[in-house]
C-alpha cells in the first residue's frame, strides 16, 4: 500500500507544479514572458492563508490568493503591454514585489500554523471495503479538492488552446501578432487578459500550497524555488500542456520519492539505506529537485534544437501597430 | 473600363504625418469598380501609407474617405474589411503554426467558441476552387511556397466578403512564371466585379496589368487617376522620381582575373533543418560582378552565409584563393578582407543601440591602429570613423548616435562603409540596394561597379531582376538550392524559365540567335 | 519614429490628444539620471503608502531607517560593510547583462565563494599558523574558483546546449545552499552547532576597529568595516575598464546588442558566453570570501540576506556601470541595516521590489515621448 501512498501524494505535489507551469504556459503563449511565478505563488499562499484565517472560510482565502497574485500580474502587463519594457527584467522585479510584499503581510502568520481552516478533502468511503484494489484506490483518490481541480483543468487547457476560437487568436497572438491585429485581434488587451490570468493560476498555485497541500506559512520556504521549477517546466512542456502535466506529476513523484528515501533503514533488497545512517547526506537529496530541473532543462533544449521547437515566435517582444521600416 | 464605372473607393485631401515627415499631403485617390488601378510610387513616396490607411491601419490627420458612397472612418482594420476593403501585405500576415483554415477564420466571429475546423476545409476549399486559388486548407503555413501563401492570403479577404483588394508589391516576391498565374487570377477577379488596387514600382508590370494608374512622389499625387493606355515606361518614370530616369549603367567591359572565390559542390541546411544548398558549384573571378539570381527562398541567402562562414556546411569546400573558408574561423576571412554585405541589416548587419562609431569598427577593433594592447585607442576608432562618414555620406548628428535612429539608406552606408574599407578580395552583397531610394540606389551600384574597376571579385545577390541584369558580367540562376544554368548575356527570358526550374540545357532555343559570347 | 497610440479625450469642449511617440532622437543626457532620481522618490511614496495600510506609520519608519542605516559614523560604517558584498554582487551581475546574460545566480555563486574561503582553513589547504599573506590569497582566490565554477556550469550550459540560464543559475542557488549544509551540518560542524569553529586571527580581514585597537585610535573603536571594501573598490574599477575600454568588452557589449552582429565580425559567442559567466561567478565568489573572511569569522549558513537577488537590483539601477554600483550599493547596504531595526523585517526586500519595478518603469520616458495637444475639430467628425 506505501506505493500508492507515494503515487497519492505525488499527485498532490504534482498538482502546485501544475498551476504555475499551466500559468505560465498561457501568458507565454501570448507572447509575454512569464518569470514572476515564484512571486505569484508566494503572494497567493500568503494572501490566501491570511485570508482563509482571518475569515475562517478557506474557500473566500482561495479567492483572495487568486486575486492577489492576479493584481501583481497586472502590474506586470502594464510594465510589459504598455510600458513595453524588458520583460525579463520586469518578471524579476514581480518577483521580488512579490517576496517583499509576502514577507511583510506574513509577518506573524507562521504562528497560525494548524489553526486554519483547510481546503476539504475528498474521499471516497465507499471504496475502503478491505480488498486491495479498492483500499489502493481509496488511497489515490484520497486528495485535497484541488488536485481534482487541477487534473479537470488539464484536458481543458489542451481542449482550449487547440479546439477553440479564443485558443486559437492566443496562439496568433504569440506567434505573429501583426497578423492577428490586421485581423482584427486585439493584441495587447488580450496579452493583458492572459498575463493575469497566468498570474491568477499561479496564485492558485500558491493557495494549494498554503491552504491545501502542505499547509501552513513558512515565509520564503513556502514555495522554496517551486514557482521557478514552473518556469523550467514551461520550457520542458514546450508549451503543450499535457506534457507540462506529466513534467509537473514526475516532479511530484520525484519529491515525494527523496522524502521517502530518507526514513527506512534499508532499502530495497536489504541494501543499507545511507541516508539514514548518514543523515546529513540527505542535503544532497535535497538537490536533487533542482538538479533535476536542469536535466529536465538540458532534455528539452536538445530535442527542441533537434526537432526545431521553438518558443512562440513573438515571445519577449512587445508589440505595436505598424511599425515603419523594418 | 469605361469611365462612367462607379467610384468604389474615393479618398480626399488625405494629410498624414509622423513625427518629422508628412507621408501624404492632401492626396487624392478614386477607385473604380472592376478595374485593376496601379499606385506608383518610389519606396518612400507614401504608397503604402495611404492604402494603410485605406485598409484602417492609420488614421489620416485630415481628408475624407468614401466607399461606395458612404463616408466612413477606420478605426482598425477590422472596420475596413466590414466595409469591403481587405490588404495583403508585402510580409504576408499569416500565423506560420496554423493550418491555412485557422488563418483565414482568425479574427472572425463565425465560429463563436468551438473550432470545427473540417467543416470550415470543405468550405475554403471550395471558395478556393470558384475563385482559381487552390491550395490545402489542412495544410500549415510554413509547408507552404511564397506563391501558395499569397493565395492564402487574398483568400483570406475573399471568405470575409472583400470586393475591394489592395496589393502591396504582389509580385516582388513571386516568379515570372507565377506572376503571369497571379495576373490571371487579377484579371478573372475583376471580371466579377471586384475592384484592385495595385502598389508597384515596377513599371512593365503595371503597364501589363493596368487599367490606371495613380503616381505619388514625396506624398503628394503627380499623375491622379490616368488611363494606362497611351502611356510610355519613360513617362510613368519620370513622374515617379521627378527627372529622367537613366536605365542603363556605363560598365567598362570585364578584365576576368584569378578566381578570388571558388565554390565546389557544396551542400547545407537551412534554419528548419530542410536541405537549402544541394551541390552548388560556382565562380567568382577578380574584377567582375557574379550575380545570383533566384526567387526569394531558393537557397540564396544560405549561399551567402556559408561563404561568409555564418553557416554550417555538410559538404563541399569554399575556397578564396589559398584559403579553405570552411575550415578557418570568420575572424580570419575577415582579416584577408572578405566582406559581406547582409541581407538584414538590423538583424545582422548593425548593432542598433551601439554608436556609430562602434558599428563602424565592427570588423577592425582588433586591428592597428584602433587596437592597441587588450585595450582599443578610442581617439584611433573614432578618427576611422569621422574619416568612413565623409568618406561615403553617412549623415546623422553625431558618430555617437545610436544607429537604431539612422535612415535606411544611412545604415546601408554604415554597412557599406565599414565593408568596403575592409574588402581587399572579395565583397558577398547581398539585395544591397533593397528598400532604398533612386539616389541610394545610384550610388551604390556606383560603388559596386568600382570594386569591379578595382579587381575586386563581388557576388552580388538580388531580386531585383533589372539590377542584376545590368550590373552582373555573368549570372547563375538558383533554383530550390541548386544551380540551374550561367547566363553571360542576361537573356531575361532564360533567367525567368530557370528560376522556374528549369535546367539551362533543357530549355528549347528561341527563334532568334542568342549571342554568345564573353565580352571580355 | 512612429505613433505608437491615441487616446481622446474630451472634456469640457476642448478636444486633447493624449499621443505616445517613440522617441526619433537621443534623450537629453540630463533624463536618465533625473528618471532614476525620479523613479527612487515614488517607490518610496509606494512603498510608504503599502507601509500605512499595513498599519505602520511610513514617516516615522523612513526616519528610523536612515537613522539605522547613516545616522552615526558607526552606523555609516555598518552600511558600508553590508556595501561590501553589494558591490561585488552588482559588478557581477552588471558584467553578465551587458552581455544579456541573466546571470541571477551571485547568490549561489557568493555561497560557493564563502564555502571555497572556507575550504582553505578548514580543509585545511594551508597548515595551520600559516600568516596572513597566505591565508588571505588563497581564501580569496579560493573563493573565485569556487564562484567561477558556480558561474561556469550555467554558461556551458548555454553555449553548447542552449539552456536557459535564468533557470539553471536559480536551480544552482538551491543547490548551492544544500552543498553548504552538508558541510556546516556534516563536516565542520563545532560542537554540535550549526556553524564551524572561528577562524585564526590571521585568515581573518583587517577591521577598523583592529586598526582601532592598535593604534588606540578612539573614533574608530567597534567599527566592522574591513578590507575588502578595498577589494570591493578596486573590482569596481577594474571591470570598469574592462567593460568600457577593452576589446573584450567592446565584445561583450556587441554580443549583447545583437549576437547576429557580433558573429558576423568573427566574434566567438560561446567562448565569451562561457567566460563572462565564469568571471561573473568569480568576482560574486570574491563576495563570499570577503564576508566569510571579514564578517562572519567562520563557516556558517544564513550568511546572506539575499546579496546575489539585491545585487540584480543594483546593476540595474547603475544602468550596468560597475563604478555607479558604488553608491549604489551604500545605499542598498543603508536599507539591510535599516531592516534590522525596523518591524515587519520584509520591507526592505519591498522596498527593493518596488524600486525595480518604478525603474523599468521609468525607463519608458527614456524611449517613448508624450505629446499632450489640443487638436482641431476638424479630425473630430
Amino acid at each position: 500500500m506505501e506505493i500508492f501512498q507515494i503515487l497519492a501524494s505525488a499527485l498532490a505535489g504534482g498538482t502546485i507544479l501544475l498551476f504555475g507551469m499551466l500559468g505560465g504556459i498561457f501568458t507565454e503563449r501570448s507572447g509575454v514572458m512569464n518569470l514572476a511565478i515564484e512571486g505569484y505563488m508566494l503572494l497567493g499562499a500568503t494572501i490566501g492563508y491570511k485570508v482563509a484565517a482571518q475569515t475562517g472560510n478557506p474557500w473566500v482565502g482561495l479567492l483572495a490568493g487568486i486575486l492577489a497574485a492576479a493584481v501583481l500580474g497586472v502590474l506586470h502587463a502594464f510594465i510589459c503591454v504598455t510600458l513595453k519594457a524588458d520583460q525579463v527584467v520586469s518578471g524579476l522585479a514581480i518577483n521580488f514585489v512579490g517576496t517583499g510584499v509576502s514577507m511583510v503581510l506574513g509577518a506573524n502568520l507562521s504562528n497560525l500554523i494548524g489553526k486554519v481552516n483547510l481546503l476539504p478533502t475528498i474521499t471516497f468511503p465507499a471504496l475502503s471495503n478491505g480488498s486491495a484494489v479498492s483500499e489502493a484506490l481509496y488511497i489515490l483518490t484520497k486528495q485535497n479538492v484541488l488536485v481534482y481541480i487541477g487534473l479537470i483543468m488539464i484536458p481543458i487547457a489542451n481542449w482550449y488552446l487547440f479546439k477553440t476560437r479564443p485558443g486559437m487568436h492566443l496562439r496568433a497572438i504569440g506567434e505573429n501578432p501583426e497578423a492577428a491585429d490586421s485581423m482584427g485581434v486585439s493584441v495587447n488587451k488580450l496579452r493583458y487578459l492572459y498575463t493575469i490570468l497566468g498570474a491568477a493560476l499561479a496564485g492558485l498555485g500558491g493557495v494549494s500550497i498554503s491552504v491545501a497541500i502542505y499547509p501552513g506559512w513558512f515565509s520564503e520556504l513556502t514555495t522554496n524555488g517551486k514557482g521557478w521549477i514552473c518556469v523550467g517546466l514551461v520550457i520542458f512542456s514546450q508549451w503543450q500542456p499535457i506534457r507540462g502535466a506529466m513534467g509537473a506529476y514526475f516532479f511530484g513523484l520525484l519529491s515525494r520519492v527523496i522524502l521517502n528515501l530518507k526514513i527506512p533503514e534499508t532499502l530495497f533488497g536489504g541494501i543499507k539505506n545511507p541516508f539514514f545512517a548518514n543523515p546529513n547526506l540527505t542535503f544532497f537529496l535535497e538537490m536533487i529537485p533542482y538538479l533535476f530541473t536542469l536535466i529536465v532543462m538540458i532534455i528539452g533544449a536538445n530535442e527542441a534544437r533537434r526537432k526545431r521547437i521553438g518558443a512562440p515566435a513573438a515571445l519577449g517582444q512587445p508589440y505595436s501597430r505598424g511599425q515603419r521600416g523594418k | 473600363m469605361s469611365d462612367d464605372s462607379p467610384f468604389v473607393v474615393e479618398m480626399k485631401k488625405i494629410t498624414k504625418k509622423f513625427p518629422g515627415l508628412t507621408a501624404n499631403d492632401n492626396v487624392d485617390f478614386h477607385l473604380r469598380k472592376g478595374e485593376i488601378h496601379a499606385l506608383l510610387g518610389e519606396n518612400g513616396a507614401g504608397k503604402s501609407t495611404l492604402m494603410n490607411i485605406l485598409a484602417g491601419l492609420y488614421e489620416p490627420n485630415s481628408g475624407e474617405i468614401y466607399v461606395k458612397g458612404q463616408q466612413v472612418r477606420f478605426r482598425s482594420p477590422r472596420d475596413a474589411i466590414k466595409a469591403g476593403i481587405g490588404m495583403i501585405h508585402q510580409h504576408f500576415m499569416l500565423v506560420p503554426t496554423q493550418t491555412v483554415t485557422e488563418n483565414i477564420l482568425l479574427g472572425l466571429d463565425e465560429p463563436k467558441f468551438i473550432m470545427n475546423l473540417s467543416k470550415y476545409d470543405e468550405i475554403i476549399r471550395q471558395l478556393g476552387i470558384e475563385n482559381n486559388l487552390i491550395v490545402d486548407p489542412t495544410a500549415y503555413i510554413w509547408q507552404l511556397s511564397v506563391g501558395e501563401q499569397q493565395r492564402v492570403e487574398i483568400l483570406k479577404m475573399l471568405y470575409r466578403g472583400c470586393d475591394i483588394l489592395i496589393m502591396d508589391e504582389p509580385t516582388a516576391v513571386l516568379a515570372p512564371q507565377e506572376i503571369d498565374v497571379l495576373f490571371n487570377t487579377l484579371r478573372s477577379m475583376t471580371e466579377k466585379g471586384k475592384s484592385i488596387i495595385f502598389i508597384s514600382h515596377k513599371l512593365n508590370e503595371i503597364l501589363e496589368i493596368a487599367d490606371r494608374v495613380t503616381v505619388l512622389r514625396r506624398g503628394k499625387v503627380t499623375a491622379a487617376d490616368m488611363p494606362i493606355e497611351g502611356v510610355t515606361k519613360e513617362e510613368l518614370a519620370s513622374l515617379m522620381v521627378g527627372r529622367e530616369v537613366i536605365f542603363n549603367i556605363d560598365k567598362s567591359a570585364c578584365h576576368a582575373g584569378e578566381p578570388v572565390l571558388i565554390v565546389e559542390n557544396v551542400y547545407a541546411e537551412n534554419d528548419k533543418g530542410l536541405p537549402a544548398l544541394k551541390g552548388v558549384s560556382l565562380q567568382v573571378c577578380a574584377g567582375e560582378i557574379v550575380g545570383i539570381a533566384g526567387v526569394a527562398g531558393n537557397g540564396q541567402r544560405e549561399l551567402a552565409e556559408v561563404i561568409a562562414g555564418l553557416r554550417k556546411i555538410q559538404s563541399g569546400s569554399i575556397r578564396s584563393k589559398d584559403l579553405d573558408l570552411t575550415k578557418v574561423p570568420i575572424k580570419k576571412a575577415i582579416e584577408e578582407g572578405i566582406a559581406y554585405i547582409p541581407e538584414d541589416r538590423h538583424h545582422v548587419g548593425t548593432a542598433p543601440n551601439l554608436s556609430v562609431v562602434d558599428n563602424l569598427i565592427m570588423k577592425n577593433y582588433d586591428q592597428c591602429p584602433i587596437s592597441k594592447g587588450i585595450g582599443m585607442d578610442e581617439g584611433a576608432a573614432r578618427a576611422y570613423a569621422e574619416s568612413l562618414k565623409d568618406e561615403y555620406d553617412i549623415i546623422v548628428p553625431s558618430i555617437d548616435t545610436p544607429v537604431r535612429l539612422l535612415s535606411g539608406g544611412n545604415l546601408q552606408r554604415v554597412i557599406l562603409a565599414r565593408e568596403l574599407s575592409n574588402m581587399k578580395s572579395l565583397l558577398i552583397a547581398v539585395q544591397p540596394t533593397r528598400g532604398l531610394d533612386v539616389g541610394a540606389i545610384e550610388g551604390i551600384q556606383r560603388m559596386l561597379l568600382k570594386q569591379r574597376e578595382s579587381g575586386g571579385g563581388v557576388l552580388l545577390i538580388s531580386e531585383e531582376l533589372e539590377e542584376l541584369v545590368s550590373l552582373s558580367d555573368r549570372i547563375y540562376v538558383m533554383y530550390e538550392g541548386q544551380i540551374m544554368g550561367e547566363v553571360h548575356d542576361g537573356d531575361i527570358r532564360k533567367i525567368g524559365l530557370m528560376m522556374t526550374g528549369t535546367r539551362l540545357e533543357d530549355i528549347p532555343e528561341e527563334k532568334t540567335e542568342v549571342t554568345e559570347g564573353e565580352k571580355a | 519614429m512612429e505613433k505608437q497610440a491615441v487616446i481622446q479625450q474630451k472634456r469640457k469642449g476642448f478636444h486633447f490628444r493624449l499621443q505616445v511617440e517613440e522617441r526619433s532622437d537621443e534623450p537629453p543626457k540630463w533624463l536618465s539620471p533625473l528618471l532614476t532620481v525620479l523613479a527612487l522618490v515614488v517607490a518610496f511614496a509606494i512603498a510608504g503608502i503599502l507601509i500605512a495600510l499595513v498599519g505602520g506609520d511610513p514617516i516615522y519608519t523612513y526616519s528610523r531607517m536612515w537613522k539605522a542605516a547613516f545616522g552615526t559614523w558607526f552606523a555609516f560604517s555598518d552600511s558600508l560593510t553590508k556595501a561590501i558584498p553589494l558591490i561585488f554582487c552588482g559588478v557581477a551581475c552588471s558584467l553578465a547583462f551587458h552581455m544579456k546574460i541573466w546571470n541571477i545566480g551571485a547568490e549561489g555563486q557568493f555561497f560557493l565563494g564563502a564555502f571555497g574561503a572556507s575550504l582553505v582553513v578548514l580543509a585545511p589547504i594551508v597548515p595551520k599558523g600559516s600568516s596572513s599573506w597566505v591565508y588571505i590569497p588563497t581564501m580569496m582566490l579560493s573563493g573565485m574558483i569556487f564562484g567561477a565554477l558556480w558561474g561556469f556550469i550555467p554558461g556551458y550550459l548555454k553555449a553548447k546546449l542552449g539552456v536557459n540560464e535564468i533557470i539553471s543559475t536559480l536551480m544552482l542557488n538551491y543547490v548551492a545552499v544544500a552543498w553548504n549544509n552538508f558541510f556546516l551540518f556534516g563536516k565542520w560542524s563545532y560542537q554540535g552547532f550549526q556553524m564551524s569553529e572561528k577562524f585564526p586571527k590571521e585568515a581573518l580581514l583587517l577591521r577598523l576597529s583592529d586598526i582601532a585597537k592598535k593604534y588606540n585610535i578612539k573614533a574608530l573603536q567597534g567599527m566592522a568595516l574591513h578590507l575588502g571594501i578595498i577589494f570591493a573598490l578596486v573590482t569596481a574599477i577594474i571591470m570598469y575598464f574592462v567593460i568600457y575600454k577593452s576589446k573584450w568588452g567592446y565584445e561583450i557589449k556587441l554580443t549583447g546588442d545583437n549576437p547576429n552582429a557580433a558573429k558576423y565580425a568573427g566574434i566567438n559567442i560561446m567562448r565569451n558566453t562561457i567566460l563572462v559567466m565564469a568571471l561573473s561567478g568569480a568576482i560574486a565568489g570574491l563576495a563570499g570570501a570577503s564576508e566569510i573572511s571579514g564578517v562572519v569569522k567562520r563557516f556558517q549558513g544564513s550568511i546572506s540576506p539575499g546579496y546575489g537577488y539585491t545585487g540584480v537590483i543594483i546593476a540595474w539601477l547603475s544602468k550596468l556601470n560597475p563604478l555607479m554600483t558604488i553608491p549604489v550599493s551604500i545605499f542598498f547596504g543603508g536599507l539591510i541595516i535599516a531592516g534590522r531595526e525596523i518591524q515587519p523585517s520584509g520591507i526592505p526586500k519591498m522596498i527593493q521590489g518596488i524600486i525595480l519595478v518604478c525603474l523599468i518603469s521609468f525607463d519608458f520616458f527614456l524611449h517613448y515621448r508624450i505629446r499632450i495637444s489640443r487638436i482641431s475639430a476638424f479630425a473630430e467628425e
